[in-house]
């Protein structure tokens, strides 16, 4: 019972809080009409990810590139067409749940931002970009795979990165050209999935695509997650002896299962997995790099032939930070609201959300095509295939973007 | 239909894998046998335990295998303090708040763990954890066959504790006759505590076993605890051979439950059992005395 009054105490003290912020908020837009001629008043945008709780990992990674793209942002002279108006952050936790993106969302508008940028997984994506759109709030979402977050019609949300439907259909094309272009050494595949929503619906679309172009799909092998061994499923791969496997798995799982497959000597041809959760991850290359050796994964992964990229890497790294995906895509939507309010000429947001839906940004860094937004969906956007190459993950696929030749097959 | 080699193969594997859950079995059925507590941190101390392993490996670079000197005696400790000061006084001998009390605790460590280690899966590398005993077609780990022989040894102690042992016979008397025990001049609370520690010490060795082949979160604990309670029914609530049994036996019909029905699927089997155990025999395989 002692607590529902804590609860009682606490309420005057949040609400005491917003009035605060709230006042601090008006004053600071009020302060340019008294020094009007000295520097513009900075633009607030939001950047939402998740730091703490289940996804804190890649909440970090997405955190640090956007706050080095506002640096940069700001560091080259800021909005040009609003007086050279810096960026200013308002830093979000979504706590790695929808509800507390939402409540991070609606204090972001109360402090006044310009746009939110981030998100990261799509439970959270789905909700933020709604609650923003209830204010009219530009919302970039940088990762967040789900279609369902741009198919509601909703005007505010824009994603920069490739969804679901992208990545898979990728995916297929990307693994047929490539076993084409060795003379299709890999006729049969196994199927390795987890059994939620994410495996199974990918494992679906696999069985009924992959046929059409001549696979042929020898078992489909659900997992649970978390799975406490997996030395079962290598006996069955082994007992199949597929060309490729292909697992859909969570890092956990696929780091099992990589680990069972090198100590039980089950070799494929190779082993080509889809938006997987370790395949990409520079940790499981590092900490298991004979596991991981030669594993593809069509993904989101920065663009290697920029120059930039490496810079940006390096910066990170001198930081004490870790590199990946999200780092430069975060930094990269950054670069895109800076170039749309740039163009709008104001933080009006309607303006911002038709600069947005006009925008044609091509300085980014990664594999994409200049942006073209088809309701709400970054049609330039697209994923590539990647492979551990002696423990450093390289772009196979496309040529555009590769910074190897896929080995494939690993083994004839 | 596999060939022989295969099903073979399968059912070492789940031998292997059910010898594990032998061992966490064991600690759960002590504490059940003796204190009739529902230990629901169980999976919890089995994170805790599995996160030592793994920071003594990273920090140190001690091996995991070693590591089952101190943490076992950590984790008596640890065990031992946690029921003489936080259950046992908490509880107010009422069955029902052990078990609110000892949710409480696995809910406590588990955010603990959450807030110090993140929520990251981590594994660790042994130079050995993919090496293989080569037998005939079969590659068996190695790791897991010393898991094996950890467990096996581990129950054969932990019944000559009970069964020749002073200490051991004090527990016996103490889940038998609390009454009787404390007139007979034993510390029931120090009884107490010194089973609930053995049965933390259990799991520092299974953590210990687990760890060059399994990697570790915050929320480890669940994928076992499961199938740990279903081997206490399974073997007879409180029985040492029981537990062994009943981790070996569900540890097989998982793999071929597995193997034939998918691994989704195969959890069924284990369920099916413990549904057909309380069923037709609900005192479990050796649990007549219970």
């Amino acid at each position: 019972m002692s607590d529902t009054t804590k609860i009682g105490a606490a309420a005057p003290l949040a609400r005491r809080a917003v009035l605060k912020g709230g006042a601090a908020a008006a004053a600071l837009v009020a302060a340019p009409a008294i020094v009007r001629g000295a520097d513009p008043a900075p633009i607030k945008i939001g950047i939402l990810q998740p730091v703490t709780g289940a996804l804190a990992m890649d909440g970090e990674f997405g955190r640090s590139g956007a706050e080095l793209g506002v640096a940069d942002v700001n560091a080259a002279g800021g909005i040009k067409s609003l007086g050279g108006a810096k960026f200013e952050i308002v830093f979000g936790d979504a706590r790695s749940n929808p509800e507390a993106g939402v409540q991070e969302v609606e204090r972001m508008q109360a402090e006044g931002v310009a746009a939110i940028v981030g998100g990261f997984a799509s439970p959270i994506c789905l909700a933020t970009t709604q609650a923003a759109a209830r204010y009219d709030l530009p919302y970039i979402v940088d990762v967040g795979v789900s279609d369902q977050i741009i198919s509601r019609g909703l005007k505010n949300t824009f994603r920069f990165a490739p969804g679901f439907g992208i990545c898979t259909r990728a995916a297929i094309d990307n693994l047929v050209r490539i076993n084409d272009a060795a003379g299709k050494p890999a006729k049969t595949v196994a199927l390795v999935h987890e059994d939620g929503l994410f495996g199974s619906g990918l494992a679906k679309l696999m069985a009924t695509e992959l046929p059409k172009h001549g696979f042929e799909i020898l078992e489909t092998i659900a997992i649970p997650t978390p799975s406490r061994d997996l030395s079962n499923v290598v006996l069955r791969l082994r007992t199949l002896n597929a060309d490729l496997v292909i697992p859909s798995t969570y890092y956990g799982e696929t780091v099992l299962l990589a680990r069972t497959m090198q100590q039980q000597r089950v070799r494929p041809k190779a082993v080509y997995s889809v938006l997987n959760g370790a395949a990409s991850n520079m940790r499981f290359v590092r900490e298991f790099p004979e596991a991981a050796e030669k594993i593809m994964d069509c993904n989101h992964w920065h663009d290697p032939r920029n120059a930039k990229n490496a810079a940006l890497r390096q910066r990170v790294e001198a930081g004490g930070k870790q590199w990946n995906y999200n780092t430069p895509l975060n930094y990269s939507c950054v670069a895109l609201l800076a170039d749309a309010i740039d163009r709008a000429g104001s933080t009006d947001r309607a303006k911002i959300i038709a600069a947005l839906a006009a925008s044609t940004f091509a300085g980014h860094l990664m594999p994409y095509g200049p942006t073209r937004f088809e309701n709400g969906q970054n049609m330039g956007a697209a994923p590539v295939s990647t492979q551990v190459q002696d423990g450093a993950i390289k772009v196979v696929y496309p040529d555009a973007f590769a910074d190897a030749k896929p080995v494939f097959p690993v083994r004839a | 239909m596999y060939p022989l080699p295969i099903i073979a193969e399968a059912v070492l594997n789940g031998l292997l894998t059910g010898s594990v859950y032998a061992l966490l079995a064991l600690g759960l059925t002590l504490v059940y046998g003796v204190l009739h507590i529902i230990n629901f941190a169980h999976g919890a101390f089995l994170a805790l335990a599995m996160f030592g392993v793994w920071s003594l490996n990273a920090g140190l670079g001690l091996d995991p295998y070693l590591a089952i000197l101190p943490l076992t005696a950590l984790f008596f400790a640890i065990g031992y303090a946690t029921q003489r000061w936080i259950i046992g006084p908490a509880s107010h001998g009422d069955d029902g708040n052990i078990l609110l009390v000892t949710l409480g605790v696995s809910i406590v460590i588990e955010n603990v763990l959450l807030a110090v280690f993140r929520s990251d899966t981590r594994t660790l590398q042994t130079d050995y954890s993919f090496n293989v005993f080569e037998i005939g077609p079969l590659l068996v780990s190695q790791a897991r066959v010393f898991g094996f022989a950890g467990a096996l040894l581990v129950t054969l102690a932990l019944w000559l504790l009970l069964s020749r042992t002073d200490a051991g016979k004090a527990i016996r008397a103490v889940a038998k006759e609390k009454l009787g025990a404390r007139l007979s001049g034993i510390d029931v609370a120090h009884v107490y505590a010194v089973t609930f520690g053995v049965g933390c010490a259990t799991l520092a060795v299974a953590a210990c076993l687990l760890m060059p082949t399994f990697y570790v979160n915050p929320r480890v604990g669940g994928a076992f605890v499961l199938v740990a309670f279903t081997i206490v029914v399974l073997g007879g609530m409180g029985s040492i051979p029981g537990a062994l049994i009943g981790g070996l036996v569900i540890g097989v019909v998982e793999s071929l439950s597995g193997l034939f029905l998918g691994e989704s699927l195969g959890q069924i089997g284990i369920f099916l059992i413990f549904i057909l155990v309380l069923l037709f025999r609900p005192t479990g395989l050796f649990g007549a005395r219970a």
